[in-house]
């Protein structure tokens, strides 16, 4: 069992700050996500885990052990390469037992430890192969498999799925979450850009957010579990990278403030979010957000005009022409009959707006649970 | 001269159907010839002188008029030329494997770490090249006499490093920057340290550009004169570059054109023989398959 713990974590290359104030804790067992956009330093907060950087400032723990001077490889961890990695001189069975003869393990363990791999991960007849005669996924189980044989407390993957076709990127992430319910106690740590990745293999998300060169912003957006960040973003960063497609925003300023409800006023639509009205002032602007799947179509008060349609089989994306507002409102709907120029009803519900303050936080969801027509 | 005739599918001018006079293509094979016998004739001259003897030397012809093979029996005959032979192959041999085993870890620093003064040091690496030999001649000779290695072999082999070190140390820097640097960090999660990651992840990966600059540095040792005669005395302690020039008759008053010519062809089979065997090693190249694709 072990438990990570990141305190104080800072990065730097040169005078550019890439990583800034990371404390984080990830349980033992937990399949941790670290994703967000190019640039945000997730790959890089990968790597001081694994001893292939050096942090800044900060202090990082794996199983109440200080590693911060320790060698990559005495820290029990092992990681995936996006780029795999293998020794390309080497065949699949010498890239698994290179390291463990350097660890001086018996021939017998070693064989042991392989075949359990080899079992795992479905490579059998292909031990003698050398990587270049393997395809794209066969040469990503060999890097798992190279991982597993070590037997770390720690699994470190950096965007493992990213070299593969899209339906083996879809076998191959059912392939991991199966392989961390079936190692059970190694915690997991992944890196990806790809929310999709993020919300179906996480227990918990770490959304990471670029610096874009400033040394007192917080890298860490959120951090919580997948259905926490798609329902209760913590700021407008999260809201707009959770979730495809992405939150509508639409610029308003509070209207009056009631028990459990904000009114507020965009562009003289006027819609009640059910949501805290605490530190809101009357007048004050805000930003509302609500998701394209959450917007009803064919029922509330509010007409707008139909600009755009694509229509995707199981959903269709409507855009609706809102007056005075430059971006169309977004709709997702099961609905293929919906036509361009159609003049269409629609309701925001209270209870999926959002509101977030000009500083990007987002206003907690009250306490009230009664739900209705929002605008 | 095999170039030539492989390379007869992509003459120019040969397009059929077209009754154009194909001076393109006569141009090409005339080009072509010209460069094959300014190339290869030095060759055959030599080749030839050595199956000549006495008079016959001072006859221009190509082909001798009385084939002999004396010439080359006499070279073994009046001097210890295997002797000398085994000295070639001693020090090029081993001035081949010690730049390439220390060229390589260098090239893993120069490539691989970062640190002050790295440039600079890799200049003044290169430019240890652009000395001609006798400005380090004197210099080297009193470190050599200081070592007490005068008149033996391992004087020849520090002496020749001068020479092979910078070019193998570029070359193998240039090819180590090319090695993806996650093959280094997975080395690096196995725990293997600096001389397994050197000696067994990147110098199977970087064979074939070992096999050229190897060769390159036995040529270049092989054929090494000016170090070689200064740092040597006695006959059983000359390389073949040396006891070749070295060669003379007993009266002292002629000089055996044809014994030279017979020895000059002797030292050069070496060298043929290493490239053809490492000719297709180099070409194929081992390095794929190492990251995607």
């Amino acid at each position: 069992m072990s438990r990570i713990e990141l305190r104080g974590i800072s990065k730097r290359f040169g005078d550019t700050p890439v990583l800034n104030d990371i404390d984080l804790s990830i349980a033992p067992g937990e399949f941790c996500v670290f994703v967000g956009p190019s640039g945000c330093g997730k790959s890089t907060l990968l790597r001081l885990l694994a001893g292939l950087e050096d942090p800044s400032a900060g202090e990082i723990e794996i199983d109440g052990v200080r590693v911060n001077q320790l060698p990559p490889a005495q820290r029990n961890v092992a990681m995936v390469f996006q780029s795999y990695a293998l020794y390309p001189h080497m065949s699949v069975f010498q890239n698994m037992a290179f390291g463990l003869q350097h660890r001086k393990l018996p021939a017998g363990e070693i064989e042991r430890r392989i075949a359990d791999a080899v079992r795992i991960l479905q490579l059998d007849g292909l031990l003698q192969r050398r990587p270049k005669e393997l395809s794209g996924g066969q040469r990503q189980r060999v890097a798992i498999a190279r991982a597993i044989v070590r037997q770390p407390k720690v699994f470190l993957f950096d965007e493992p799925l990213s070299n593969l076709d899209a339906a083996l990127r879809v076998q191959t992430r059912l392939e991991i979450a199966s392989l961390h319910r079936a190692l059970g106690s190694a915690s997991m740590v992944y890196v990806t850009h790809d929310q999709v990745e993020a919300m179906t293999l996480a227990d918990r998300i770490v959304l990471l957010q670029p610096l874009a060169g400033r040394s007192d912003g917080l890298s860490v957006a959120q951090a919580g579990a997948p259905l926490a960040l798609y329902h209760h973003p913590a700021n407008r960063f999260v809201a707009a990278f959770i979730g495809s497609p992405a939150m509508n925003f639409v610029d308003a300023t509070v209207a009056s403030l009631g028990d459990g409800r904000v009114l507020v006023d965009a562009h003289g639509m006027r819609c009640a979010a059910q949501l805290s009205p605490q530190g809101l002032a009357v007048g004050e602007p805000v930003t509302l957000g609500i998701r394209p799947e959450h917007v009803r179509l064919g029922e509330g008060a509010q007409r707008a005009r139909v600009s755009h349609v694509e229509r995707l089989g199981e959903v269709s994306h409507i855009y609706l022409e809102l007056p005075g507002v430059g971006t169309p409102l977004l709709a997702k709907s099961a609905r293929d009959d919906i036509a361009i120029d159609e003049r269409l009803a629609f309701d925001l519900p209270a209870q999926a707006l959002h509101l977030f303050r000009a500083d990007g936080v987002a206003q907690a969801r009250g306490t009230a649970r009664q739900s209705g027509s929002g605008c | 001269m095999k170039a030539g005739a492989g390379s007869r599918a992509f003459a120019p001018g040969a397009a059929p159907g077209q009754p154009r006079f194909p001076w393109g293509r006569i141009g090409y094979w005339a080009a072509s010839l010209l460069f094959i016998f300014v190339s290869v004739f030095p060759l055959l001259y030599a080749l030839s002188s050595s199956l000549k003897q006495g008079s016959g030397l001072f006859s221009p012809a190509l082909w001798p008029e009385a084939p002999t093979f004396a010439n080359y029996s006499g070279v073994f005959a009046d001097q210890p030329f295997a002797q000398n032979l085994l000295n070639s192959l001693l020090v090029a041999g081993s001035v081949v494997s010690l730049s390439l085993g220390l060229s390589l870890m260098a090239a893993w620093a120069f490539g691989r770490v970062e640190f002050r003064g790295r440039g600079l040091l890799l200049i003044l690496i290169l430019s240890a090249s652009m000395l001609p030999q006798v400005a380090v001649l004197s210099g080297m000779f009193e470190l050599v006499r200081a070592f007490g290695m005068y008149d033996t072999l391992g004087a020849l082999i520090i002496a020749d490093l001068l020479l092979t070190l910078p070019f193998t140390v570029w070359v193998l820097v240039t090819f180590m920057r090319q090695l993806p640097k996650e093959l280094e960090e997975a080395a690096a999660m196995d725990g293997v340290g600096v001389l397994t990651l050197v000696f067994r992840v990147f110098m199977p990966l970087l064979w074939p550009a070992m096999v050229a600059t190897g060769l390159l540095a036995f040529i270049a040792a092989w054929n090494e004169f000016l170090f070689a005669l200064t740092f040597t005395l006695s006959t059983e302690a000359r390389t073949v570059p040396v006891a070749i020039a070295l060669i003379s008759t007993p009266s002292g008053f002629e000089l055996p054109w044809g014994k030279i010519m017979a020895a000059s062809v002797i030292v050069t089979l070496p060298l043929v023989a290493l490239v053809v065997v490492f000719q297709r090693r180099i070409v194929s190249g081992l390095s794929a398959g190492a990251v995607k694709g």
